[in-house]
């Protein structure tokens, strides 16, 4: 384990940027987001960004492919460029671990492409948790946010920065600031993981189960009378899915420039209405059926799928944010009892 | 970099068939004349017109077939309008084959086959009939039960007529739904003619139509002693990627782009009823 004082931080993001794009969640008006470093940016001591790191990996619109039409004739342009390297610096726990949850779709044969080239040139170096607050509840899916995952884990304790590498490429990564990094115990960090278990143990959301979900509950969870009462209200704004760290449902689209079409990938939304609309029909009418469709694809299709890991990170953004406050932990409770 | 998926080839437009008043066959190969891949009777292809949109369509013509791929589309919706508008020598974007496909080298070998179509649903059966008849030693006799609307909407009447009609072994029956001057075969609907027909309950069954046909002809079959795992069908929803990830096709945790489209009917069963 190595450390750093927290006052030459400003200084560790400057000899970063040298080489590479560094990434931070930064404060701003509506709470944290992420942006990229210049000189005079502070790092947010908030507990968690807005805005999932999903859009380093999988932004909300990209461009697919490019097409010239002329007269009958088409030509395809191959727009795809090498990433250039990046680093994400202070991802929490949950986000960290929804990058290995859409690992599970994107890597999966066949390969995404553009999802992959991003992944293999960004670094993440996440932080742990020091004030998980009473919407967290990742602890429910196996997340420990005094011990998070990445290519390299950093914890916060008394005015210092701690860095400990995982994979080869976090060990490259604190190879190339090892001159700013002195060695050190282990001590202060064990200190501070414990302090964060303690919290975690007091929070609100502790007790919430997973038991009663999984791939082989599929019908029975389907068929319940629940969905009814649960889905009543919702807008179907769609604003769960965008801020979730694992959504990753996605639309293709043609945009005519005038001299060519762009062909693009964005983020959708399975509680709209027009996401599985085709000319003749449509298999999920009602908004019941794509708020079931939503929740039954985190707790039991995609753990069906995937070895049992459900599809939520429990990071509680869609608790902040819903509108109507309807989100997961109440269907999980209300489906469970 | 390596191969993408979501980046489509060009293909062109070789040949317009009309079959029906809503629905034409297009004739489709590379630039440069040939194949654009291999495919499985049952497989679909996304075909697109850039600036108007891509969709998966069932490949219709067989695997044997090694010229050219043929898609009966029906014209429905934007994309499907635009290609009907378009004639010979257009290019389009094409890219697959995506999905499972009929079981024709495992479970069907063998077997005396029954074919159950409505309307652009005999689109992905043709590819299967006409790979079994061009392998016609590996598999038993064939019968193909076939309605649509009217005469003027059956779909490849005049290769019915000409070829599967005119070869040894293979029974079709083709029923429309109402009386029409100039037809003297068989009027009604498709599942109350499997019944009037009473085919051997031996026979493994691939069908395909509009929902409410597959329903209720699901039921005479059963009425008749026909298991569901005797049941093959092919399904059909929206699809973005036609690979398992924009996430919209699926019933339960399976992907009709990816899993599918071809289901027996006992594993659809199991899942839940949302298509």
């Amino acid at each position: 384990m190595q450390k750093l004082s927290m006052e030459k931080l400003d200084e560790l993001f400057r000899k970063m940027s040298e080489k590479q794009a560094v990434y931070l969640p930064v404060d701003k008006e509506n709470g944290a987001k992420f942006e990229k470093w210049s000189e005079g940016t502070k790092m947010s001591q908030a507990l968690n960004t807005i805005r999932s790191a999903k859009d380093f990996i999988f932004p909300q619109t990209e461009n697919l492919v490019d097409f010239k039409v002329n007269g009958k004739n088409i030509e395809v342009a191959d727009t795809r460029e090498e990433c250039e390297d990046f680093v994400i610096f202070g991802m929490k726990a949950c986000d960290a671990r929804s990058f290995g949850i859409l690992d599970k779709v994107f890597l999966s044969e066949p390969v995404d492409t553009y999802y992959k080239n991003r992944r293999e040139h960004g670094v993440l170096v996440t932080l742990a948790c020091t004030k998980p607050s009473e919407t967290c509840f990742c602890q429910t899916f196996g997340i420990n946010p005094a011990e998070p995952e990445g290519d390299v884990s950093t914890w916060i304790a008394d005015g210092e920065m701690y860095f400990e590498a995982n994979t080869e490429k976090g060990k490259t990564f604190i190879e190339s600031i090892s001159d700013m990094l002195e060695d050190c115990g282990t001590e202060k960090v064990d200190a501070q993981k414990a302090k964060i278990n303690e919290i975690m143990r007091k929070l609100p959301l502790n007790n919430l189960k997973t038991d009663a979900f999984g791939g082989d509950k599929l019908n029975e969870l389907f068929n319940s009378p629940k969905w009814a009462e649960l889905s009543e209200s919702c807008l179907g704004c769609g604003t769960c899915t965008f801020v979730c760290p694992t959504c990753q449902c996605y639309d293709i689209k043609d945009f005519d420039c005038g001299n060519g079409v762009k062909r693009f990938r964005c983020w959708d939304s399975c509680m709209y209405s027009d996401f599985t609309r085709m000319a003749h029909g449509n298999s999920r009418n009602s908004q019941l059926e794509r708020f079931r469709q939503r929740f039954m694809h985190k707790l039991v299709y995609f753990p069906a799928n995937n070895d049992g890991e459900f599809g939520c990170v429990g990071c509680g953004r869609c608790l902040a944010k819903c509108p109507i406050s309807m989100n997961i932990v109440k269907v999980m409770k209300a489906l469970e009892g | 970099m390596t191969n993408e998926t979501l980046i489509p080839k060009i293909g062109v437009v070789t040949d317009i068939r009309i079959d029906t008043p809503d629905v034409k066959t297009f004739r489709v190969v590379t630039p440069d004349g040939k194949k654009a891949f291999d495919h499985m009777p049952g497989q679909c292809a996304m075909l697109s017109i850039p600036g108007v949109g891509e969709a998966m369509f069932s490949i219709t013509s067989s695997p044997t077939n090694t010229e050219y791929m043929e898609f009966s589309i029906k014209k429905c919706g934007c994309l499907t309008s635009w290609l009907h508008q378009m004639e010979v020598g257009q290019q389009i974007t094409i890219r697959g084959p995506y999905g499972n496909n009929f079981p024709v080298e495992t479970d069907l070998k063998g077997k005396d086959l029954l074919f159950i179509a409505g309307g652009i649903g005999l689109a992905p059966l043709r590819s299967v009939i006409n790979y079994v008849r061009d392998k016609r030693e590996n598999y038993g006799s064939i019968q193909i039960i076939y309605g649509s609307r009217s005469k003027d909407d059956l779909v490849d009447y005049d290769e019915i007529i000409s070829e599967w009609m005119a070869d040894e072994g293979i029974e079709v029956n083709l029923t429309i739904d109402r009386e029409q001057e100039g037809w003297d075969g068989h009027v009604g609907f498709v599942p109350n003619y499997v019944k009037e027909l009473n085919p051997d309950i031996s026979k493994t069954v691939l069908i395909c139509g509009p929902p409410i046909m597959i329903k209720f002809t699901l039921g005479a079959l059963k009425e008749l002693g026909f298991e569901e795992t005797q049941v093959f069908t092919t399904m059909e929803l929206r699809m973005k990627c036609g690979v398992g990830k924009c996430g919209r096709c699926n019933i339960g945790n399976k992907y009709v782009c990816k899993d599918g489209p071809v289901f027996r009917y006992d594993k659809l069963g199991e899942l839940p009823d949302e298509y």
